[in-house]
């Protein structure tokens, strides 16, 4: 069997891919690409320790990790076209009008 | 008649009684009453003052202790041993002046009845001259210096009232009366400071201020030496101490021991002058000898010095000796009854009357006996001078009265206690008849003016340019046989006053000069041979100037036409007279001296002799009664008739006054500076008034404007206190309140918006930023809550 321990390594690695990306991306689209990548990053940690533990509550919170994730995307999409239809640009460093 | 001293209280009680009537509801008595009510008061206590001597004549002259009733403790601290009682006695001493007050009081409050009439405010001045019998009663009847003391004040009280009594007079009159009261009494005050100090000096010595005590013999030694006719104090009654009543019951007549001295009475229980007897005889350098004066301790004899030094001050103001005698002639300016009262009689009396109370202190203070006598003397030469230049018929009679106290003065300071009090006696009668009759005449001088006056310019009362002066001797003259009963009064009261023989004043101031003869010649004390020197040069003064005032009054032709038509006086201002004047001739029959048969012409065996002093001695342990020097006798007696004759020759025949109205003496070229220096009364006020009350204003000036205002006001206030204040108020606000504390406030705030001026910058407006700020505060997060493990981990040694 692959160790636990190779698995959370590659989780860590992606997780720190998307948070580079988070962080350094300018176009919003791929900001949340990134997100997702975190995400599925935090699954597949779960996943591997619930195979360790033969536990089925890592496979359940994966689960609604989905599901939030994906209603997430929705949102955060349907917020993505409303500021292109406004500012025609999704260049996240043009939106700093809430600033101080 | 054993109970006769109890009364002692009602002899000061009944003429306040007449004052307070008279003052409540004078104004709506008649005269007559107002008078009668007055007089009345005075002659009861004349009658209680004969109950007493009645009493001391039968008791054999013991001493009465009377406590009044009501009034006992007076100032008594218990704890500090302080106890001066409000306590009377009856001894010879106090009933002498007691009859000489009430007696000569109530002839002047007869002879007022007349002199007043008329006065708007007349049963005031009854007021007055009973408030002054009771004030003069107090001093006298006193057993202790406190009670004198309140006494002292009051007569200079009463004194004020009167010389001012005519305070409202018209055209600057009744301002000159009233500065006249007013410099009277300033300078019985500055005498009463001395006074003051010299009985807080005597409580401080001897912790009581009490003459004798209950029990104590004032002079065991009395009647000891043989007198001529033998008086009635047996041995046996002496010092009987249950005869020293101590309270008003009287009740203690239980046989107690017979005490013949006051050996049994221990020290601290005795009064001042037993108390000074004691240390006296103790030796020297016995320390009971000494007194605690601060960290010093003086002898007795030192501190008595002292003691009676302030008296003598005191002295000076009340008998108006050098140098506070000043008040006395100005005093005139009151009525002459209250000059005759208080001015001759009796107020300036009372200090020879402290002197001759407190004959124990003088006795012993030798350097304070010489300096009474030197200033005794001096005043009697300076005032017979100043009587020479006079012209006011009354300021001759104060200046005569001046001299004469200092005759009483210096005789004290010989220490022939008994001449002094004699002469006080005698001058009393004579003094009193001298100024009464002047009363006379100037009432008749007044009385002849306005007739002349009235009948040349009909009533034309209103704006009288008045110049008459009717006190003045030249506007007299020739008065005798207009005013025959108060010229021979009056000539009686002058050879009185001037020692011619038989009458009173012979033997009065015969016995002083005689004492002085002793003193001086036989004992070789320099207090006697001053004292006998210039007192008979001040005796042929006397004789000189009263003969010039007989001269200018009664003799030769009137001078002005109201002295031409001058009436005789009222039969109530003329029976006084004439009882003064018997009293003048046959008063000094009372204490004829020893040794004096042809003198007397043999009345010496019939009367006795030294009545008086025997009398006193009981009371003044330091009589020391003289028999007659007949050389001394023949000189003052040819000195007085030569001063007589040679004012005759001056003054008489009409000689006395020329056309312009000067003196004689003045116009006569050799004795006119002479006469001028006397007339204008040797300068002595101005003198006063150049040395001491112009610099005291110039002080006062002084201290008000510069000081007070100019400095104090002025600068320390408005500049120091007023500027440094406003100053520092600016000093505050300006830099402090604006720039410090609005500083820090303010400051305050541009902290804040610096701060958060700061702090907006966080707020970016970048997503990345805040994505940043996310991802940190995640990472602490979880390293806060991973830091157990951490540390496990770290610690296991990994």
């Amino acid at each position: 069997m692959v160790q636990t321990e190779m698995y959370v390594m590659l989780a860590v690695v992606l997780f720190v891919l998307g948070t580079l990306g988070v962080l350094l991306r300018r176009n919003a689209i791929l900001v949340f690409m990134s997100v997702e990548l975190m995400l599925n990053a935090a699954n597949l940690a779960l996943v591997a320790f619930a195979r360790q533990w033969g536990n089925v509550d890592g496979h359940l919170f994966v689960f609604f990790v989905i599901t939030v994730a994906a209603a997430e995307v929705a949102i955060g999409l349907a917020l993505i076209v409303a500021i292109f239809r406004s500012k025609k640009s999704i260049n996240i460093d043009e939106l700093h009008q809430l600033k101080g | 008649m054993e109970n006769y001293p109890q009364l002692v209280p009602l002899i000061i009680l009944i003429p306040a009684l007449g004052a307070i009537i008279n003052m409540l509801v004078g104004a709506r008595l008649t005269e007559r009453w107002s008078s009668l009510i007055a007089t009345t008061a005075s002659a009861l206590s004349f009658v209680i003052a004969i109950l007493l001597y009645s009493y001391l004549h039968a008791s054999g002259y013991q001493a009465a202790i009377v406590n009044p009733p009501v009034l006992q403790d007076w100032i008594l601290i218990e704890s500090l041993n302080i106890n001066i009682p409000w306590q009377l006695r009856v001894d010879t001493l106090s009933v002498t002046m007691m009859l000489v007050i009430t007696g000569v009081g109530t002839l002047i409050h007869i002879y007022s009845a007349g002199y007043m009439h008329g006065d708007p405010r007349f049963s005031r001045f009854f007021v007055y001259l009973n408030l002054f019998l009771a004030f003069m009663l107090i001093l006298v009847a006193g057993n202790n210096f406190l009670v004198l003391f309140v006494g002292w004040e009051g007569v200079g009280l009463c004194s004020w009232f009167l010389i001012g009594f005519w305070f409202d007079k018209s055209r600057g009159i009744g301002w000159k009366n009233a500065n006249a009261a007013r410099k009277a009494m300033i300078a019985n005050r500055v005498g009463d400071f001395g006074m003051l100090i010299g009985i807080f000096l005597t409580f401080w010595t001897f912790s009581t201020l009490d003459f004798y005590r209950p029990g104590e013999i004032a002079n065991p030694h009395a009647g000891e030496h043989g007198a001529a006719v033998e008086h009635v104090e047996a041995a046996t009654v002496e010092g009987e101490t249950a005869g020293e009543h101590g309270d008003e019951h009287g009740d203690e007549h239980a046989a107690g021991p017979v005490y013949t001295d006051n050996e049994h009475i221990p020290t601290e229980q005795l009064g001042v002058f037993g108390q000074a007897e004691r240390m006296l005889a103790l030796p020297e350098g016995d320390p009971g000898r000494t007194v605690a004066l601060g960290p010093f301790r003086a002898d007795i004899v030192a501190v008595l010095g002292l003691i009676t030094f302030f008296f003598l001050i005191g002295v000076t103001g009340k008998s108006a000796q050098i140098p506070l005698f000043v008040w006395l002639p100005d005093a005139m300016a009151g009525p002459t009854p209250a000059s005759a009262l208080i001015h001759a009689a009796t107020m300036v009396t009372a200090g020879v009357y402290l002197m001759v109370r407190s004959n124990v202190f003088y006795a012993a203070a030798d350097l304070t006996s010489l300096l009474v006598t030197i200033i005794g003397v001096a005043t009697a030469l300076v005032a017979g001078f100043v009587a020479l230049g006079q012209w006011d018929i009354k300021r001759v009679l104060a200046y005569s009265t001046v001299s004469q106290l200092g005759f009483m003065v210096a005789a004290v300071g010989i220490g022939a206690y008994g001449a002094a009090m004699f002469h006080l006696v005698t001058h009393a009668f004579f003094k009193a008849l001298l100024f009464l009759g002047s009363g006379s005449v100037i009432h008749g001088v007044e009385h002849g003016h306005h007739e002349t006056h009235h009948a040349a310019h009909g009533d034309g009362h209103a704006g009288e340019a008045d110049e008459f002066d009717p006190q003045d001797m030249r506007n007299m003259g020739g008065l005798a046989s207009r005013m025959p009963v108060t010229y021979i009064t009056y000539l009686i009261g002058t050879l009185a006053l001037a020692g011619i023989w038989p009458f009173a004043g012979f033997w009065s101031k015969d016995e002083i000069l005689g004492d002085s003869w002793v003193a001086g010649l036989v004992n070789n004390e320099l207090g006697g041979f001053i004292a006998l020197a210039g007192l008979l040069l001040a005796a042929a003064f006397t004789a000189f100037y009263m003969w010039r005032q007989v001269e200018l009054v009664f003799h030769g032709r009137p001078r002005t036409e109201a002295a031409a038509h001058a009436p005789e006086s009222s039969l109530s201002m003329l029976i006084p007279l004439i009882v003064l004047a018997v009293f003048s001739v046959i008063g000094g029959f009372i204490n004829l001296p020893g040794n004096a048969a042809i003198p007397t012409l043999g009345l010496d065996a019939v009367l006795g002799v030294h009545q008086f002093g025997s009398f006193l001695e009981h009371s003044v342990v330091n009589i020391h009664a003289a028999d007659l020097q007949p050389l001394i006798a023949i000189v003052a007696l040819g000195l007085a008739i030569g001063a007589i004759l040679m004012a005759r020759s001056i003054y008489g025949l009409n000689r006395g006054v020329t056309a312009d109205r000067r003196d004689v003496l003045e116009a006569n070229a050799s004795f006119s500076r002479m006469w001028r220096l006397a007339n204008a009364r040797l300068y002595w006020d101005e003198t006063y008034r150049r040395l001491f009350e112009q610099p005291f204003n110039r002080t006062s000036q002084f201290l008000a404007d510069t000081l007070d205002w100019a400095f104090w006001h002025d600068y320390v206030h408005d500049t120091i206190i007023a500027k440094g204040f406003r100053a520092i108020g600016t000093l505050l606000s300006q830099p402090v309140d604006l720039g410090l504390i609005d500083g820090v406030v303010n400051g305050i705030g541009r902290l804040m918006r610096w701060a958060s001026g700061g702090l907006r910058e966080i707020q970016t407006g970048y997503v990345r930023t805040y994505a940043v700020s996310v991802l940190l505060g995640v990472v602490v997060v979880l390293i806060i809550l991973l830091l157990p493990y951490i540390q496990r981990a770290l610690a296991s040694g990994n």
